[in-house]
């Protein structure tokens, strides 16, 4: 049981952990927080349903078409908003993507209504039997499908000659630029892929989660606390936060109760910003 | 000086006078509406905007002023008045032990903390039994008056109420940033390195702006609690009534005086339009319109409505 209940953890976690890695690259290139990152994930949900409710194409179909979207709109978004506020008060920087996020949210509602939809059957329905041990077939297929996503956007920054310019820009953006790197070039790569992981970490989701225009809410708040524990602008960092986060959802969950799994890991989050403000596992 | 003081009082004088030019219940509510929240925005403003603590979470002390005074007379039959005084003082204490860990972040990481800090209390709230869980509380309609804080026949009361309160909290804003806080407050604000190099307890002053600005926000909440007779976690704990609280400061111009005032009455006039013009608030084009606003405040006016009228005069007064 309790094992059950860990594996079930860890498969929740490495969704979140998707999400976290888009959101803790853009952090950690340019320093700014995207409070509409959960609308993201929430457009890359609507993706799937469309794509099932309209074509009847199954979401994992969708996936490729729908990451590409969503890299287009992340880098549409720093062309259109963000490149304006990048030398802006940091108050105007907080509140350009939290007017993102409420623009999002609200065409949602105008567009699509604020009904929860449902995919049906997919490609991935069902349970998988193991031993004792039973796993339902969309978590474990989103499970995987976010460590694979996690694992590209890792060996781009590590082995590819873009990735490596992203870093270098995150280290030090005067130096970077003095190499020849376009900043603004690399500020929009990162709000594409970031925006991208969140998109295909809705997509997957979709297959067993209902989808509202606020659905994007409560994985936001997950997300800043793993791009805390896991340093700010870590990618790695984040994933493995994933992980712990998504134990201590479910094991909490399951210890004190459904109603205070957020305050647990909310809570957790203040404690570590506390003791460590840069993060967990980040180096001072 | 009497430049100065001329424009405040035609401004006094017609908001004192303005239900009776307008007699509609509808009206006069937006009004209460547009009062209560440029007094929340005046209330944030002292921590957000001259201490330059961007605070996300303020709906806590405002639920936390709705509760206590509500919880204080459905148990014990306290009046709404103390209950009024027991909030803030509640609320007080709630951000200063909510502030002194946060106070260690800076920037948007203070801002993270504070949505986490609010969806805490509300999470919790919605669970507590005795404060009425998700359900909420509702005060009983007694008789009409001003020693239960009711009125039933007409809101006119509240509107007086609210401009009182606002009045308030505008001379305590008022001077909080004329005394020697408010030097440490922009000190904190503008060089928060320098200001620690010459020996000045940040945090003891950013504790000072939290309190006192969470103790006039509690008090709008109990104004809010006494109004509508019921509150829920919902209404009076949620995020984005923190965001709107902070948004009506930031659209007038955060750590200007009336600035808050401004932002207040122009956000409520466009929510309420939109809402009247665009049917109800279910369909989302509310919502559509604040986050384009809030987008275009960002990147165009960062410094708010009273950057623009400060650019309006100063260029004024280079043509004269």
């Amino acid at each position: 049981m309790l094992l059950q209940t860990l594996l079930s953890g860890v498969l929740v976690g490495l969704v979140y952990a998707l999400v976290a890695v888009g959101l803790t690259l853009i952090f950690g290139v340019m320093d700014i927080v995207n409070f509409a990152h959960g609308e993201f994930l929430m457009l890359g949900m609507y993706a799937g349903f469309w794509g099932w409710a309209l074509w009847s194409l199954d979401p994992l179909a969708t996936l490729p078409l729908a990451a590409l979207l969503l890299f287009a709109f992340g880098a549409l978004v720093y062309r259109l908003v963000i490149r304006r506020i990048l030398d802006a008060p940091m108050l105007s920087q907080i509140f350009a993507t939290f007017g993102i996020m409420i623009l999002l949210r609200g065409l949602a509602q105008y567009l699509w209504k604020p009904d929860f939809r449902s995919v049906g059957e997919t490609a991935v329905a069902g349970t998988l039997a193991l031993g004792s041990l039973r796993f339902g077939r969309p978590q474990l297929a989103a499970a995987l499908g976010s460590v694979l996503a996690s694992a590209l956007v890792w060996w781009f920054l590590r082995y590819t000659r873009p990735g490596a310019a992203l870093e270098a820009t995150a280290a030090d953006r005067e130096a970077a630029s003095l190499m020849g790197i376009d900043p603004g070039r690399m500020f929009s790569l990162a709000w594409g892929i970031g925006a991208a992981c969140a998109g295909i970490a809705g997509v997957l989701i979709c297959t067993y989660q209902p989808v509202f225009p606020e659905v994007g809410a409560n994985f936001i708040l997950v997300a800043f606390v793993l791009v805390a524990l896991g340093g700010f602008g870590s990618v790695p960092g984040a994933f493995w936060a994933g992980i712990l986060i998504g134990i201590v959802e479910v094991l909490g969950g399951f210890l004190v109760g459904p109603a205070y799994k957020m305050v647990l890991v909310l809570s957790l989050y203040l404690v570590v910003v506390w003791l460590r403000p840069q993060g967990l596992l980040g180096r001072a | 000086m009497i430049r100065r003081l001329l424009p405040l009082a035609t401004a006094a004088l017609f908001a004192l006078a303005l239900p009776l030019l307008v007699s509609r219940p509808d009206a006069q509510n937006t009004a209460i509406l547009m009062l209560m929240t440029a007094q929340l925005g005046v209330a944030w403003n002292i921590l957000g905007g001259y201490a330059g603590q961007v605070s996300l979470g303020h709906a806590a002390f405002f639920g936390c002023g709705g509760y206590v005074s509500t919880f204080l007379f459905l148990q014990h039959g306290v009046s709404p008045w103390l209950g009024m005084i027991a909030g803030a003082l509640a609320a007080a204490a709630l951000s200063l032990v909510v502030g002194w860990p946060c106070f260690r972040l800076r920037g948007h990481y203070f801002a993270m903390a504070t949505i986490a800090v609010g969806e805490i209390v509300q999470a919790l709230v919605t669970n507590w039994e005795a404060l009425g869980g998700a359900v909420g509380l509702s005060l009983p309609v007694t008789e009409s008056g001003w020693r239960g804080m009711v009125f039933n026949q007409s809101k006119l009361p509240y509107y007086y109420l609210a401009l009182g309160l606002l009045a308030l909290s505008l001379l305590v804003n008022h001077g909080v940033a004329r005394s020697y806080l408010g030097y440490y407050f922009r000190a904190i604000k503008d060089e928060p390195d320098a200001a620690r190099s010459l020996g000045i307890g940040l945090t003891r002053y950013k504790l000072a702006a939290i309190a006192l600005s969470s103790a006039l926000t509690a008090a709008g909440g109990t104004l809010y609690a006494q109004k509508e007779l019921f509150i829920d976690p919902g209404s009076v704990l949620a995020t984005g009534l923190s965001i709107k609280i902070s948004l009506a400061a930031i659209l007038g111009g955060v750590g200007t005086l009336f600035g808050p005032v401004v932002g207040a009455v122009v956000l409520t006039a466009i929510e309420e339009a939109s809402r009247r013009w665009f049917g109800g608030s279910g369909r989302g084009t509310d919502l559509v319109v604040y986050g384009l606003l809030i987008v275009g405040i960002a990147v165009f006016r960062p410094e708010g409505i009273a950057g623009l009228v400060r650019r309006a005069r100063s260029r004024a007064g280079a043509a004269a």
